[in-house]
């Protein structure tokens, strides 16, 4: 394409040019209503001019008779711009005055109306008039016209003056669109050289930002704004990758050490089902790590969960504490339920229950063991206590373990991150990860705070409006089902 | 149970011979279609106990084979196979019709012991039994109560959904997952053992005072109660 035939394809250069089609049709029906408007004035001025004149003569018949009449009609059309005169006898014959050659019908219809007539002196060239018939007494007929050549002259004014708006129009309406469509061209042009930079990887690249704060600047806006979450969800994409790449290496080796152990050494029947069963258990915790991994990526992408249901809070935490209960009762601990009034969200109850087991069994884990030693008074309970902060519906579990030390809280809830002292123990080091994550998605967040002693993690969810829903409302996977 | 007439239909035609031999093992029969359609019309045709559908499959994809069994009123009990692990796939899989979802990768011992739980669901309309029986042992859905030889065992409401889920499914395995998926409604896997402490204890109230078990550990599967458990 050209760059001319580019301009001329551009939006804006079209849309000037209609725009300057629409005001030279608009200024062209100005010009004409004027233009209508002041011939009309003309008319009735040129109309009262002739009635007066008519008066004067018709007054001067009735007094002196057809022979004033006559002299005043003979000295009348001598005097310089004199006004068209004519009187005829019944039969259309002329008695006196200053016109020829008038088409013979005017002369029956009194009135005023525009004709076409030859003067006596102008030999041969027709010319427009505005005149008007009266009729005298014994059938006589006096004609008194005005020459149009006024109006004719102000009709030539403003058709000049059209003619020329006009050409304005166009040459500051064409000069206008190229203006515009290069200017928007140019920007547009910018923006996509920047667009294939990206695309051919640069993602660091962003749209060009005039500043001046145009409709094309809020769009590159909303572009690169968009820009930066794709960035984000690449970097979170490759930061998952590499941690599954580093995560999986070692399961991923020590299954296959059991495998070429088991054909290394051979044996009997039994050893070599023992290394099935332990490559089996192996595969189940990887796929396990990846599955929770999965769902962290999906969780933090925002992906697709599905639509949104009512999950009670407060049911789910009961639910959840009490799917635990017998293992806090083995390990010794009181799991303690404290829930006031419904506390509804948003959200995709089987998530947000996962996270909630999630944190349970971390303070089962973490928080029943080592008990804050230091204080005989703290009991190993742990308290799972929800309620309605405002527009939140805070969950929050509280342990009397070792608690984390404040400067680990954020780290920890980074994936695969284990403090020291937790490695010995069974898990992936995803479980809070996965819990941060889902409260991400609905819009909340994870905390970890000081317990004094122990550790309090806190779920905030952003509550669900209306506050009170009636319970048959609250959905759970078994309605939907 | 055994002798059930099971279709698989799967695109991977090694997954699918390794099913059907796998379920010939355990004594049931098994037919394997390789592509939607040819699995709609065996569907169709043979009087399967249970249809495994992949989720993915060649020329009419696993939710529109279940959709289009359901207009046609075909009733063959469905369980839905996918490799796509998203949170609403098992949502999905169970409105267009299926009645159990499966996320590969799966156990075989759960795949089996879904398919036969699934395979003697009572037909639809049919009077749910109000009383479940297994040996001397009683279990009363209406008034909750338990007995075993006369003698009253008091149990927590969520022991009763559990023992009530291992009678109806008396003489099969139940797996941890499925446990977890009918006694709480979640689907996820919880990361300790806790569904082990909760059929413990409910083995406690059950069985220890009785000289027979009955709720017994398949190893590697899950638990089952029957008559003569060891």
């Amino acid at each position: 394409m050209t760059a001319l035939g580019k301009l001329f394809r551009a939006t804006a250069f079209r849309l000037a040019l209609a725009i300057l089609l629409l005001s030279a049709v608009g200024a062209g029906i100005v010009l004409t209503v004027i233009a209508w408007e002041v011939v009309s004035v003309v008319d009735r001025e040129i109309s009262q001019t002739i009635d007066a004149e008519a008066k004067g003569l018709i007054d001067a018949f009735n007094t002196g008779g057809l022979d004033t009449l006559r002299a005043l009609i003979e000295a009348r059309k001598r005097e310089p711009n004199a006004s068209l005169y004519l009187l005829t006898n019944p039969i259309g014959e002329p008695l006196a005055g200053n016109v020829q050659q008038i088409p013979a019908e005017v002369l029956s219809h009194p009135g005023f109306l525009p004709i076409e007539y030859r003067a006596n002196e102008s030999g041969g060239r027709d010319r427009q008039a505005l005149v008007g018939v009266y009729v005298l007494p014994y059938g006589l007929r006096l004609l008194i016209g005005h020459d149009l050549g006024d109006r004719g002259r102000i009709g030539a004014v403003m058709t000049r003056a059209l003619a020329l708006s006009l050409i304005f129009f166009a040459v500051l309406g064409a000069l206008g669109a190229l203006f515009v469509a290069r200017r928007v061209l140019q920007r547009i042009d910018d923006i996509n050289t920047s667009a294939h930079g990206i695309m051919a990887g640069d993602l660091t690249r962003r749209l060009p930002v005039s500043g001046s704060g145009d409709e094309l600047d809020r769009l590159a806006e909303g572009l690169n704004e968009m820009l930066g979450r794709i960035a984000e969800l690449m970097e979170g994409l490759r930061e998952v990758s590499d941690n599954i790449a580093h995560d999986l290496r070692t399961p991923l080796t020590r299954l296959r050490n059991h495998a070429e152990a088991a054909l290394a050494f051979g044996g009997d029947a039994a050893s070599y089902r023992l290394a099935l069963e332990k490559t089996i258990e192996e595969s189940d915790a990887l796929i396990k790590i990846f599955n929770a991994l999965l769902l962290i990526a999906r969780a933090e992408a925002g992906g697709d969960v599905g639509p949104p249901q009512l999950v009670d809070v407060g049911e789910a935490a009961r639910s959840v504490a009490e799917l635990y209960e017998p293992i806090a009762e083995e390990e010794g601990v009181a799991l303690i339920v404290r829930v006031q009034g419904p506390l509804t969200v948003r959200g995709n109850r089987e998530l947000i229950g996962q996270a909630i087991a999630n944190l349970v069994d971390n303070s089962l884990k973490y928080g029943a063991s080592n008990r804050g030693s230091d204080d005989a008074e703290a009991k190993p309970d742990v308290v799972i206590a929800a309620e309605r902060i405002g527009g939140s519906i805070v969950l929050t579990i509280a342990d009397r373990g070792p608690g984390i030390a404040p400067a680990d809280r954020a780290r920890v809830l980074d994936r695969f991150v284990r403090l020291e002292g937790s490695r010995s123990r069974p898990g992936s080091g995803l479980g809070l990860s996965l819990a941060a994550a889902v409260a991400r998605m609905h819009g909340g967040s994870v905390e970890l705070e000081d317990n004094e002693p122990g550790l309090r993690v806190r779920l905030t969810l952003p509550a669900a409006d209306p506050p009170a829903l009636p319970a048959d409302l609250v959905m759970n996977d078994r309605n939907a089902r | 149970m055994s002798d059930m007439r099971i279709l698989i239909i799967e695109d991977d035609r090694d997954t699918a011979a390794y099913l059907a031999k796998a379920f010939r093992e355990a004594g049931h029969v098994a037919d394997q279609a390789n592509d939607g359609l040819t699995g709609y019309d065996l569907a169709l045709e043979g009087a399967y106990d249970v249809a495994i559908v992949d989720r993915m499959l060649p020329k009419m994809d696993g939710l529109t084979l279940v959709g289009s069994l359901r207009s046609q009123n075909n009733e063959t009990p469905v369980l839905i196979l996918s490799a796509l692990g998203q949170v609403d796939d098992r949502v999905k899989g169970l409105r267009a019709g299926g009645d159990d979802y499966l996320s590969k990768p799966y156990a075989f011992s759960e795949l089996l012991a879904r398919v036969e739980a699934l395979a003697r669901r009572r037909p639809k309309g049919a009077p749910e039994e109000t009383v479940l029986r297994v040996a001397d042992l009683t279990l009363d859905r209406l008034s909750h109560k338990v007995t075993r030889r006369a003698e009253e065992i008091v149990l927590q409401p969520r022991e009763f959904r559990l023992l009530e889920y291992l009678m109806q499914n008396a003489g099969k395995v139940v797996t941890r997952t499925m446990l977890l998926e009918h006694v709480w409604d979640y689907h996820f896997d919880p990361q300790t053992n806790v569904i082990d402490v909760h059929v413990s204890r409910l083995r406690a109230k059950i069985d220890r005072d009785f000289d027979a078990p009955l709720l017994s550990t398949v190893r590697g599967a899950g638990y089952m109660i029957r008559d003569g458990a060891r």
